[in-house]
């Protein structure tokens, strides 16, 4: 598997560390309920399709990334910078 | 034999070689096994299950039978296919699975006892006693099947693995991949040929063939050499490519040094990760067996490999040759036997309607070979005819085809199934089964070379478009257009066992009795025959086996499917693919600036992270490392100490609101921190629980500079990453690792200023630098920083410098230290000195402890938000009967306390329901005379004073403790602000 990272570009997937659901960018309000916290934190979909994810080019520019992704086909459809996705 | 004026090895250079101890003679250009052929050796192998004698079958890496042990002592190579392994001089090659030996195999008895060995044997023999299964039957049958043993000792051969880059792979180097290579790369691509041949050509190497005038392996060769002369193009003979992998990224394993008697310093194998933008698979096809009674015997071999070892190796398992196909190709083998001057005694085609393609050979359309006789060579056939007649041919070979399998197996590695082609009786792949791959040639069911040289055009020079390159198709050589036809036949009805899978001795039978006992899935046949389990994954018996289980289950061969091909093509050695992870290269190894001079020291180096710290550094006459320790924690706490703390991670962080950013990463408040100052910080996970801690020191107002613990430094770097990019887009705020840009070294006890002040240019007091203070400093005119912290709980320091300097300040703070009664200390002394303080280490905050359970709830700052603060305010996070951080004590001064053991009530049985929690960390204070220990008590807060009692299961201790405070020394810190 390759990814192409916006900073360094097309790199093979050893040089990067797979996080999770990009849902972790969506952190409640501090004064959320803790159950909302707890889904925030544990819960996640687990879709046969696209998903949102959240790598990290650990061995490279270590940036956050998140990446578009098929789960079923492993066709990768994005790489952006959480730094951007967030300033959005 | 070797047959006279066939082949193309170089008989004026004899090469020697030994197998099973014995000498013979091959020639350059021989393979292992065509110059076993041309010594007249038959038997070169021993079956896995019921011992049968094997030879040769096929002449490429799908071979099943002819697998030996190449090389001896720790060198030895089992299972290496003898007809891939090209011949060197001196080359040793033992047989496999036979005792004492090949000719005679004890075990050849359980081919007697084979009626009871069929399907399933193991799993409804072997069932009951169910603990005889580990001791008894599994080594048993080990012992009795199997292939070749590694010789079980460190093997000093070099393995390499590397990356490789191109625009095009072409995979396979015949007339299609040469025709795909060549257009790629006259287009203007970054083409890779791969080839798993030692030589380019493919099949046109076994063939008796011309290409524009010239025999087929003569233009092969030529087209090659053009290509090597291209400055785009990179020829990678001896490589095969395993795996299809995500992305473009095909593995491959390149035999480098196999074929040499003397590898020199080349590897011997090395395997690629080869990331291509497009791929053009060229992987031609796979001859198929027919079952029949006794199929396996030495001298039958794969049609299409006959005609191989005769056109290009120049030999012959025999001279009375007999042909048995279903198709159109097997003719050729007839045809080309005959023309050499052996003796082709029959040509049976299975098709009654068939014509004969191979000029004046007996031809016997619509027969069948019924059975080879013959043990440890073949001696006779029986043919039978339309009406039942029989007939018997003595021949000493027997060439079988039952069509040829497009080789689909990389094109199944990203999930896509193969498609049922009648035409050609066989699976071709599906389109588009790869991302960015096509197929060309035999592959796709395209076997004659006229057209397999156009495909491999055309997918080349469509590689080549789809990245943007334009290029003309180049002329497309002069070559045979032959037909193919072929009809189905699998097995040919008759009594007795007739083999489908070679290597695992998988007969037709037990094929169909997994369909009774209705494994009728292929996956589940599979499992229960072990069909296509072995090393060669079932190259030739598979879609055999396929249709036979869809006649068995009366359903249609599309309808039944095939298995999952998977990764890799062939077998690939460990070594190749963990290459340089062995001993030390297993993993980087990290040395402090103070490395040298702690090993000359004599200091026993312990490994933390990949990091290399020292353990402790022995005196003259001290006989334990505990009296090593001792004799430093003493040390400290009496006049000074010098630690390398280099390992500890180190942050850089610059900005306008790195305040702001701390606060939130941080439990505690630090835009508060006024420059020159230093902070304790503690951090935690989201779900609450603590994740590191350290001191961060605001250097001046916008630079700051982090510390993390050496074990979490890497973890904590990527968090603070996260936060910053993912919550703290608008701060600004830059930090960069400098945990190697700074040697840093602690300076402990009560002379540690004393010591300072005989090195600063400029002299410290407590006014200047109080505790956790911290500044620019400098030494002799070298810029540095003080740092005025302690993990000791002495008046400590630590001391800054740029790396380079870390070596010689090491040396110098020693040599300041030993004249004031102090000197260095290792982790040992460390760890105790933090004991006696009470100072949590990774042990304490292990993952599983809140900052509520180790005693800093007041911590987490009301105030403001941080990462975690949310959850570790969740029920059941902050409540007393949570196991909390305390000290121990033996009540029995003297006695040890071991850490990882158990706390339960004085008077309860130490068992799980009565467990009230575990000791961390336990070493001797010299300070104290008395082991201490610290561990996590259920409400150990409350519990001081009590005594508890400690059982550890593990080392079969006891020990009854009483719960103190984590702080055993100096309790008000007097020592700390001295």
């Amino acid at each position: 598997m390759r990814l192409t990272c916006p900073i360094c570009g097309d790199r093979d997937r050893r040089e990067f560390y797979y996080q999770g659901d990009a849902a972790m960018l969506a952190r409640p309000d501090p004064a959320a309920p803790v159950q909302d916290w707890a889904d925030w934190l544990h819960l996640r979909d687990n879709p046969a399709g696209r998903t949102r994810e959240l790598w990290y080019h650990e061995a490279g520019c270590t940036s956050w990334l998140m990446v578009e992704r098929d789960t079923v086909t492993h066709e990768v459809f994005s790489v952006d910078l959480v730094e951007r996705v967030d300033a959005d | 034999m070797r047959i006279d004026g066939k082949g193309r090895v170089d008989r004026n250079r004899p090469v020697n070689f030994t197998f099973d101890g014995k000498a013979f003679g091959g020639f350059a250009g021989d393979t292992l096994a065509s110059a076993l052929m041309g010594a007249d050796v038959r038997l070169v192998g021993r079956s896995f299950k019921y011992h049968r004698p094997r030879g040769v079958l096929t002449a490429g890496s799908e071979e099943p039978n002819a697998l030996v042990t190449v090389r001896s002592g720790a060198a030895a190579d089992p299972n290496t296919r003898a007809t891939v392994q090209e011949l060197y001089e001196g080359l040793e090659a033992v047989s496999q699975n036979r005792w004492p030996s090949l000719d005679f195999d004890v075990l050849g008895v359980n081919d007697l006892a084979a009626p009871f060995f069929g399907a399933g044997f193991y799993y409804k023999t072997f069932m009951w006693p169910k603990s005889f299964w580990e001791k008894l039957y599994e080594p048993m049958i080990r012992r009795a099947a199997g292939l070749g043993a590694l010789s079980g000792k460190p093997n000093a051969d070099r393995y390499e693995k590397a990356y490789a880059f191109c625009d095009v792979l072409v995979i396979g180097g015949g007339p299609a991949g040469l025709m795909a290579a060549l257009t790629a790369a006259r287009a203007g691509a970054e083409v890779i040929l791969a080839s798993e041949d030692c030589c380019f050509g493919g099949r046109l190497q076994a063939e008796d063939e011309t290409v524009d005038g010239d025999p087929g392996a003569t233009w092969a060769t030529a087209l090659a050499g053009e290509l090597a002369t291209m400055e785009n193009v990179r020829l990678m003979p001896r490589t095969t490519v395993t795996g299809a992998y995500d992305g473009g990224t095909f593995g491959a394993l390149e035999r480098v040094a196999q074929h040499l008697a003397d590898p020199g310093d080349a590897p011997i194998e090395c395997f690629w990760r080869i990331a291509a933008r497009r791929a053009v698979l060229c992987s031609g096809a796979l001859e198929r067996h027919i079952a029949f009674r006794d199929n396996d015997r030495p001298g039958v071999m794969m049609a299409g490999a006959l005609r191989a070892y005769l056109n290009r190796w120049g030999v012959a398992p025999g001279r009375r040759v007999v042909v048995f196909g279903n198709n159109d190709d097997a003719h050729r083998t007839a045809r080309d036997m005959h023309l050499a001057g052996l003796e082709v005694v029959a040509l049976v085609d299975s098709r009654h309607d068939a014509e004969n393609m191979a000029g004046d050979v007996p031809f016997y359309p619509g027969w069948q070979v019924a059975r080879a006789h013959g043990a440890k060579g073949l001696e006779a056939v029986d043919l039978i005819g339309p009406q039942g007649a029989l007939k018997r041919v003595q021949a000493d070979a027997l060439g079988v085809s039952g069509g040829w399998n497009p080789a689909v197996s990389l094109t199944c590695h990203l999930n896509g199934r193969p498609v049922w082609d009648d035409r050609i009786a066989g699976f071709v792949p599906r389109e588009d089964a790869v991302p960015g791959m096509t197929v060309a040639g035999a592959a796709r069911g395209t076997f004659a070379t006229l057209a397999c040289l156009r495909e491999g055009a055309e997918a080349g020079r469509e590689a080549a478009q789809a990245l943007g390159f334009s290029g003309e198709l180049p002329v497309i050589p002069v070559a045979e257009d032959e037909a193919y036809h072929v009809r189905r036949l699998w097995a040919v009805p008759g009594k007795g066992r007739a083999w489908l899978d070679f290597q695992n001795d998988v007969t037709v039978k037990d094929v169909k009795q997994a369909a009774r006992e209705n494994y009728r899935s292929v996956e589940h046949m599979k499992r229960y025959t072990t069909q296509g389990m072995a090393t060669d994954q079932g190259k030739s018996s598979n879609v055999q086996a396929l249709a036979i289980l869809a006649d068995a289950t009366g359903r249609d061969l599309p309808e039944t499917g095939t298995t999952t091909f998977r990764p890799p093509y062939v077998p690939v050695s460990i070594a190749a693919m963990g290459a340089g992870s062995q001993g030390k290269g297993f993993a980087p190894q990290r040395f402090t600036t103070s490395h040298e001079a702690s090993v000359a020291r004599g200091a026993p180096m312990v490994e933390a992270g990949l990091w290399y710290r020292p353990s402790y550094f022995p005196q003259p006459g001290e006989k334990t490392w505990r009296e090593a320790c001792d004799r430093e924690v003493k040390m400290v706490r009496e006049s000074v100490g010098i630690c390398d703390v280099s390992t500890l991670g180190k942050i850089d962080l610059q900005g306008r609101d790195v305040g702001a950013f701390l606060d939130f990463v941080y439990t505690n408040t630090f835009s508060t921190l006024k420059p020159g100052r230093v902070r304790y910080g503690l951090m935690l996970r989201e779900d609450g629980h603590v994740m590191d801690d350290g001191t961060t020191a605001r250097l001046t107002e916008n630079q700051w500079v982090m510390t993390t613990t050496t074990a979490a430094a890497g973890e904590v770097m990527k968090h603070l990453d996260w936060v910053r990019q993912a919550y703290c887009g608008a701060m600004d705020v830059r930090f960069i690792s400098v945990t190697e840009q700074w040697a840093q070294f602690a300076v402990a006890g009560p002379k540690s200023r004393e010591l300072l002040n005989g090195l600063l240019d400029h002299p410290i007091d407590d006014g200047s630098f109080p505790f956790m203070q911290c500044g620019p400093v400098s030494i002799g005119g070298l810029a540095a920083r003080l740092f005025r912290i302690s993990f000791s709980g002495e008046h400590a320091y630590e001391i800054a410098v740029p790396a380079r300097y870390g070596a010689s300040l090491f040396e110098v703070l020693l040599g300041r230290a030993e004249t004031l009664g102090g000197g260095p200390y290792g982790m040992e002394a460390l760890n105790v000195l933090r004991i006696e303080k009470g100072h949590i280490t990774h042990a304490e905050i292990h993952g599983r402890t809140t900052a509520f359970d180790i005693g800093f709830a007041r911590m987490v700052s009301a105030r403001k938000d941080c990462i975690g603060k949310a959850l570790a305010a969740r029920p059941g996070m902050v409540e007393d009967d949570r196991e909390q951080l305390v000290g121990l004590r033996p009540v029995t001064t003297g006695r040890e306390l071991t850490a990882g053991a158990h706390l339960f009530d004085k008077g309860a049985e130490a068992v799980r329901v009565n467990d009230l929690g575990y000791i961390t960390s336990v070493g001797f204070s010299p300070s104290l005379g008395t082991f201490l220990g610290l561990g996590f008590l259920r409400n150990g807060r409350a519990r001081h004073g009590e005594e508890i009692r400690m059982v550890d299961h593990v080392r079969g201790i006891e020990e009854t403790c009483i719960v103190t405070d984590p702080v055993a020394f100096d309790e008000d810190g007097g020592r700390l602000r001295g």
